[in-house]
């Protein structure tokens, strides 16, 4: 019996298209854009400077702050400039820009870590934070951060994400697939990092082969279990994942640790169990590059820092993009330019045609409560947007707009083809802008 | 790559691809069985009132957003045309062409447009229109035919003066006087069930006001407690018409789960009510009328709780 949660829609999976494809090594490219902020919370300040010489591997920038995470060339060549670029996120950021010399050569002083059953808690911690390991599933926070919660907290369980619940999205798919064993030692290193005894695994049923291989990959270790679950849009959305694995409903407003849990993305935890047994730290990482306009669309291990548009040329463009989409097409980000990085939180690129990114005129809403069947937070969007689109913020969040996660699932299912999940997140956007005027 | 041409705009880029129109067709389609069905039994009567009814509604919706200078593409929507079909569908056969064209203007002028359009109007508007022809032509509005056009009183009139309640065979499929789309329980039931498959409409607003109908009746029945013919209710009058396509109106229907099961359950207490005390022998239109009135307040009070809260 596969798990759920209430609400949620069915949008069409396109994932035919990759599943099948193992990961592949894509080259370096010739040139790197690294920007010093790849994560949530503070911007690292550059270690190097225009003319010096990195490696791979080294630690290029960092910051005083708890939360941040620092960052790491994912070449070795020469830093050619550091300045402001455009960055997946959308706004441009300050990058470090490095000529590839093609060597590759490592940086002294990369060394594994011990087994984790000889390293403590504190131990694994600061190796987590060196390593510059982030959530990869597209959150971007620094995972040291999770594994030190706050004073009064007890936590008892790592739930690692691989629903995978995007479309077109397969790079999880074959992370779990092909480094399973990867997947499970990260999982016991975020057990031990957090001081729980208690790992899950939540996957969707429609990757059985995935949850058979981490099954297997999990056999000896009693306290790792893997849960699968229904295929329903966003499976993978953190609390609802929590739901449908443990029966724990988080309370408004409060975090996954206030009901003793934390998530990550199951590729974080590959990437801290390579970074454990390699002392590589986090500069590469797996993204799905798909959509019908890509000639030769896979499941790419890029180094952080390529460019999308050496992806696109690399593989090929089969017709002229409609949109441009980093991550997956339900919650990603539309991009202005195909020249921004692949930063460690890039989960998919999908080049889309018109035809996939369908756009039609609104007309009013005619009040058929597909919405409010969709709303994981079973929240009412069709009133929420309403008010917002109207002004009127303090209704809007009495009935609930700052608990919206915005998925997108009630925009994707409206008939009149309103526009939900946007008027939803300006309404968010100016009761916030609101609230620090107060 | 163009940058000038790349669309940016905020997520998600996908849509599930159905639309106000097809689901408009959908409901089309779903009343068509008692339709040919109509035709079939009382003759081109029927089909000349479907047609006077579907066509005056889509030209009065054309006509006024001209006269208002809206652009008329609206009108694309297909909701007129099911305005215009349900409203030919609740009115007796034989009724003057001229009283449906007077209906389907009302339906879409006062019943919907102006309020606003789509999406804006408070009532059913084809109930609109035949709650006006009722009120201005009683007698005509009453004046029922069996096939032929030949007068004859409906199941409803007769148990209420006799306790007759006749062949449930007739009832179930359609072989007794009444409104030229509400006589055949058994086909409107099998275009209901369609809309359900669809996931155009929802369960809880057919199944709670049917429901509540059957219990009521069954309850007050004319041998004292419990002693009433559920079944006779359930398959007479305009209630699978009402239950499945007028009550589940998007709407003037509730939004929200609870409100729905609220809907459903006062349409068929109203229903019960009307049928058992009222001065007429039929209360769906006016069941449904009366809670398309509360729809705004039974949304606002059963929103529910939220994920999380506490």
């Amino acid at each position: 019996m596969s798990r759920s949660f209430r609400g949620g829609v069915h949008p069409p999976h396109r994932k035919k298209s990759t599943e099948g494809l193992p990961i592949e090594h894509l080259a370096a490219p010739s040139v790197v854009v690294i920007p010093v902020q790849q994560h949530i919370g503070a911007p690292c300040e550059p270690l190097v400077a225009v003319g010096d010489r990195v490696l791979m591997g080294q630690k290029i920038a960092d910051c005083a702050a708890r939360v941040t995470a620092p960052v790491h060339s994912s070449v070795s060549g020469k830093v050619t400039a550091i300045e402001m670029r455009p960055h997946p996120n959308g706004r441009d950021t300050r990058a470090i820009i490095i000529e590839n010399d093609g060597l590759d050569e490592k940086v002294a002083g990369l060394t594994p870590c011990p087994d984790i059953d000889l390293m403590s808690r504190e131990e694994i911690i600061a190796a987590v934070r060196e390593f510059g390991i982030v959530g990869m599933g597209g959150g971007a926070f620094p995972t040291h951060v999770k594994l030190t919660p706050p004073e009064g907290v007890t936590l008892d369980t790592v739930l690692l994400n691989g629903a995978e619940c995007e479309p077109y999205l397969t790079c999880d798919h074959r992370v779990m697939l092909e480094w399973a064993d990867d997947v499970i030692y990260g999982l016991r290193c975020l057990m031990k990092g957090a001081g729980v005894e208690k790992g899950m695994i939540g996957v969707e049923v429609n990757k059985p082969d995935a949850i058979a291989t981490l099954q297997k990959a999990a056999e000896s270790y009693g306290n790792i279990s893997v849960v699968p679950l229904k295929v329903k849009y966003p499976q993978g959305a953190e609390l609802q994942l929590i739901d449908a694995c443990l029966g724990r409903k988080v309370p408004t407003g409060k975090l996954p640790l206030n009901v003793g849990v934390i998530v990550n993305n199951v590729h974080t935890a590959q990437a801290i169990a390579q970074s454990m047994k390699t002392g590589m730290p986090s500069v590469d990482r797996v993204i799905t590059l798909s959509g019908a306009c890509v000639e030769r669309p896979g499941n790419l291990l890029v180094r952080v820092g390529t460019l999308f548009s050496d992806i696109l040329k690399e593989r090929g463009q089969k017709c002229e993009p409609k949109k441009l989409v980093c991550g997956g097409p339900m919650m990603g980000l539309a991009m202005y330019t195909p020249e921004v990085p692949v930063c460690k939180c890039t989960s998919g690129i999908l080049a889309l045609s018109a035809e996939e990114a369908s756009y039609e005129e609104a007309m009013a809403c005619v009040r058929c409560g597909k919405c409010v069947d969709a709303c994981m937070m079973l929240l009412h969007p069709l009133f929420i947007s309403q008010y917002g689109e109207r002004g009127m913020w303090e209704r809007a969040e009495e009935i609930g707009a700052l608990d919206c996660r915005e998925c997108g699932a009630c925009s994707f299912i409206c008939p009149a083809r309103r526009q939900l999940t946007q008027t939803i997140r300006l309404a968010k956007s100016d009761i916030y802008a609101n609230r620090s005027k107060k | 790559m163009d940058t000038n041409k790349l669309t940016v705009s905020s997520s998600p880029h996908l849509h599930a691809g159905g639309s106000v129109r097809s689901a408009m067709l959908h409901v089309l389609l779903a009343l068509a069985p008692a339709t040919v069905f109509a035709v079939y039994y009382f003759g081109m009567t029927a089909l000349l009132t479907v047609i006077t009814g579907v066509v005056a509604a889509v030209a009065a919706e054309a006509f006024f957003l001209w006269v208002m200078k809206k652009p008329i593409t609206p009108v694309r929507d297909g909701s007129a045309a099911v305005t215009g079909l349900l409203l030919a569908l609740n009115l007796p056969a034989g009724i003057a062409l001229w009283l449906v064209a007077i209906g389907a203007g009302v339906a879409i002028g006062i019943g919907k447009l102006v309020f606003g359009g789509i999406g804006h109007n408070p009532f059913n508007p084809a109930l609109v229109g035949r709650a006006v022809l009722v009120i201005s032509w009683p007698a005509r509005m009453t004046a029922w035919m069996g096939p032929g056009l030949i007068s004859a009183a409906t199941p409803l009139a007769i148990y209420r003066d006799s306790g007759n309640a006749g062949s449930y065979r007739d009832l179930f499929f359609g072989f007794i006087p009444g409104s030229i789309g509400e006589v055949s329980a058994f086909l409107l039931l099998v275009g209901g069930l369609y809309l359900l498959y669809r996931q155009i409409i929802d369960w809880k607003i057919p199944v709670t006001y049917i429901g509540t109908v059957a219990f009521m009746m069954w309850l007050l029945g004319p041998e004292g407690w419990f002693t009433g013919d559920p079944l006779f209710h359930v398959l007479s009058g305009g209630l699978m018409l009402g239950a499945f396509f007028m009550a589940t109106d998007w709407t003037t229907s509730p939004v929200t789960k609870t409100g729905r099961i609220i809907m459903g359950v006062g349409c068929g207490l109203i229903t019960a009510v009307i049928r058992l005390y009222g001065g007429m022998v039929e209360g769906v239109s006016f069941a449904i009328l009366l809670m398309n009135a509360f729809t705004p307040l039974i949304d606002r009070y059963t929103m529910g709780r939220r994920f999380g809260a506490r």
